[in-house]
């Protein structure tokens, strides 16, 4: 059976839960070779935990002329590796690094590329959620390698013992690959709460907060979700970019979304509206979020909102 | 300095997007306009020009149909120097590898005299939204790619931006020439002035097709794609479900019901 490479998604070595999603999805198609990206000293303890899901080989390329720099030098170690394994899919995490990783990588090795699938079946066919999820498209890689960018929670990550057999694959950067170069990095506080990407509950605020994320926050931290906003939040400042929902924020396709003071524009719905289940408060009955929703209520979320995490709490015991 | 904008001509996100029988995306059933997230693109060029002085010139480019040519226009009356409306029959259907190629032919053709110091995307279309352009772009070019930024500064042909990635925000640094996309949260574009409007009737606008570029007819389109859409679904419209008013604080304990029934708590 032919290998299926899985880029492993990390933040210094810790392993994020999509690359299980990725690895699940590769078995569908081969065997999974994971492929990480990092300090090789770390590779013995990442091969641990992604062997749990199916790897049977882990390449550990060494980042030392990688990680300065931006998606180039990881392209180019990717390209080495297909061309010496010719893998019978590449599967790269669906997030703003791994498109760009896929895009460079697509034109090197003349390969159709897909990004953004929610789902893979094992003889390559991917879905993808277009027009601000009013289209599902079902597509094909028909030239090369299929290249496969797919986004969080698009399989249940199963468990099943792989060898997990290290390989340490040294990869040759070019310098023309070291051009653009990381000159600061801060990274993000973490929050305690599920990564918003990840999570199977979003509770978002919108302008209607008035900038009192406590409330939003408060619910959140009540259902054991993750906090989101509408752009309008994050224009006025009241939260960080990163947790902005949307088309020009991620996309989010939770068990649960609760919006509130959120309108529900065009722009808004790109980003959430595959979720499962979808409530809101809103004090405008008008406002067009309600057409989305299993049940709304025409309220202010100023007292609301407060009831309801008094109600949750109350009711978890 | 020589900048190159990308800007690309999108069905209206707002009106009811569809797709043609041969499963591309319908470009001329639904009314079209300057992918809104390309107006920031726009915008960083032209504001680059004002710092760097009156010879620097500011090319919009666009890949696209007839209609196509309004996306440059748009770019024009905002302030572009020139425009560049790439258009070819043979080009229809094209996937983002082969659209990458034809950009990247048209770059190096704006770039034959003046070599092209920067070429400036957005950070995704509207319609495909796949954020990849701009990679594929320098991949092609061999350029340095700096993408999503949010702050851009440049000193001579150093560039220095900001970015909000997925788990720091970075300080990027590369020199000219380079590939830079930006985002949403560069700035607010400008409206074109009624100055602007008359200004862009008499700028240079070109129209290019593929044998201007070099690009074979067979290296581009629908029939070559390197992936095949096999199915396009409308999405059943959600069914809006109950709402109730809030009236002496019921609303909270009835949505914590539904909550409750829907095994959330
Ligand atoms: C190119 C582009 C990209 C964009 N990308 C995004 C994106 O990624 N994500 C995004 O969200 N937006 C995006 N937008 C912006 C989008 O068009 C809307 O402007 C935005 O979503 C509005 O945010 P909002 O719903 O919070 O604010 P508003 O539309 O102002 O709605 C606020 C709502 O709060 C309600 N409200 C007020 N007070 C209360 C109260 N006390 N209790 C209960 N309800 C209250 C109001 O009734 C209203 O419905 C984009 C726009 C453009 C042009
Ligand atoms: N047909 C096109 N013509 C001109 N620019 C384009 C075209 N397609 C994409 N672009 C540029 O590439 C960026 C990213 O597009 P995409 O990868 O399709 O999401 C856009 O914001 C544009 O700047």
């Amino acid at each position: 059976m032919s290998e299926v490479l899985v880029l492993i998604d990390h933040v210094d070595g810790a392993v994020r839960k999509p690359t299980y999603e990725l690895l699940t999805i590769a078995k569908r198609l081969g065997e999974p070779s994971a492929v990480f990206i990092g300090s090789s000293a770390q590779g013995a303890e990442v091969a641990e935990k992604v062997k749990q899901y199916g790897a049977e080989k882990v390449y550990v390329v060494d980042d030392a002329q990688i990680k300065g720099y931006l998606v180039a030098p990881k392209a180019e170690a990717l390209q080495q590796l297909a061309e010496k394994t010719s893998p019978a899919a590449i599967l790269i995490p669906s997030t703003s690094e791994g498109k760009e990783v896929a895009g460079r990588l697509a034109i090197k090795l003349e390969s159709g590329l897909i990004t953004d699938a929610v789902d893979v079946q094992g003889d390559g066919t991917t879905t993808q959620s277009v027009f601000a999820g009013n289209y599902t498209v079902q597509a094909k890689v028909t030239k090369g390698t299929p290249i496969i960018t797919v986004k969080p929670n698009s399989a249940a990550p199963e468990e099943s013992a792989g060898a997990g057999t290290v390989e340490e694959f040294a990869a040759t950067i070019s310098d023309s690959a070291k051009k653009a170069q990381i000159v600061a990095s801060q990274p993000r506080k973490a929050t305690g709460r599920p990564e918003l990407t990840e999570a199977a509950i979003v509770v978002a605020g919108g302008r209607g907060t008035g900038g009192n994320f406590e409330s939003v926050e408060g619910l959140a931290d009540a259902l054991g979700g993750a906090v989101g906003a509408s752009r309008a939040a994050v224009d006025s400042g009241w939260i960080p970019h990163t947790f902005q929902i949307g088309q020009t924020g991620k996309t989010v396709s939770p068990q649960l979304y609760v919006a509130t003071g959120i309108s529900g524009a065009i722009q808004h719905r790109a980003g959430m509206q595959t979720s499962k289940t979808i409530v809101a408060v809103n004090k405008d009955e008008e406002a067009p979020i309600f057409e989305l929703v299993d049940f709304g209520v025409v309220g202010d979320l100023h007292t609301v909102l407060p009831a309801l995490t008094e109600e949750v709490t109350k009711r978890k015991g | 300095m020589n900048i190159v904008v990308c800007v690309k001509y999108v069905p209206d996100a707002t009106a009811d997007r569809q797709f043609e029988s041969d499963k591309t995306v319908d470009r001329v059933g639904v009314d079209g306009l300057l992918s809104e997230l390309d107006e920031y693109a726009v915008e960083q060029a032209l504001q680059l020009k004002e710092k760097a002085g009156d010879d620097t010139l500011v090319t919009a480019l666009c890949v696209g149909p007839e209609k196509a040519v309004d996306a440059v226009r748009k770019a024009l009356q905002m302030g572009a120097d020139e425009g560049v409306h790439v258009v070819d029959d043979a080009i229809a259907g094209s996937d983002a590898a082969a659209t990458s190629l034809v950009l990247a032919k048209a770059i190096e053709k704006a770039g034959a005299e003046t070599k092209v110091d920067l070429v400036v995307c957005g950070m995704a279309s509207t319609d495909g939204v796949m954020s990849v352009i701009p990679a594929m772009l320098a991949e092609r070019l061999d350029l340095p790619q700096v993408t999503l930024a949010s702050v851009i500064e440049t000193q001579g042909d150093q560039v220095r931006v900001k970015r909000d990635g997925d788990t720091a925000t970075e300080v990027i640094g590369a020199t000219m020439p380079l590939v830079l996309s930006v985002t949403d949260q560069s700035g607010e574009a400008r409206y074109p002035s009624f100055k602007g409007i008359m200004a862009a009737k008499k700028k240079p606008l070109e129209t290019w097709s593929l044998s201007d570029l070099g690009v074979d007819a067979g290296q581009v389109g629908l029939s070559v794609a390197w992936t095949e859409v096999q199915e396009t679904t409308a999405r059943p419209p959600r069914t809006a479900g109950e709402i109730v008013k809030d009236e002496d604080g019921s609303g909270a304990t009835a949505l914590a019901e539904f909550l409750a029934s829907k095994k959330f708590i």
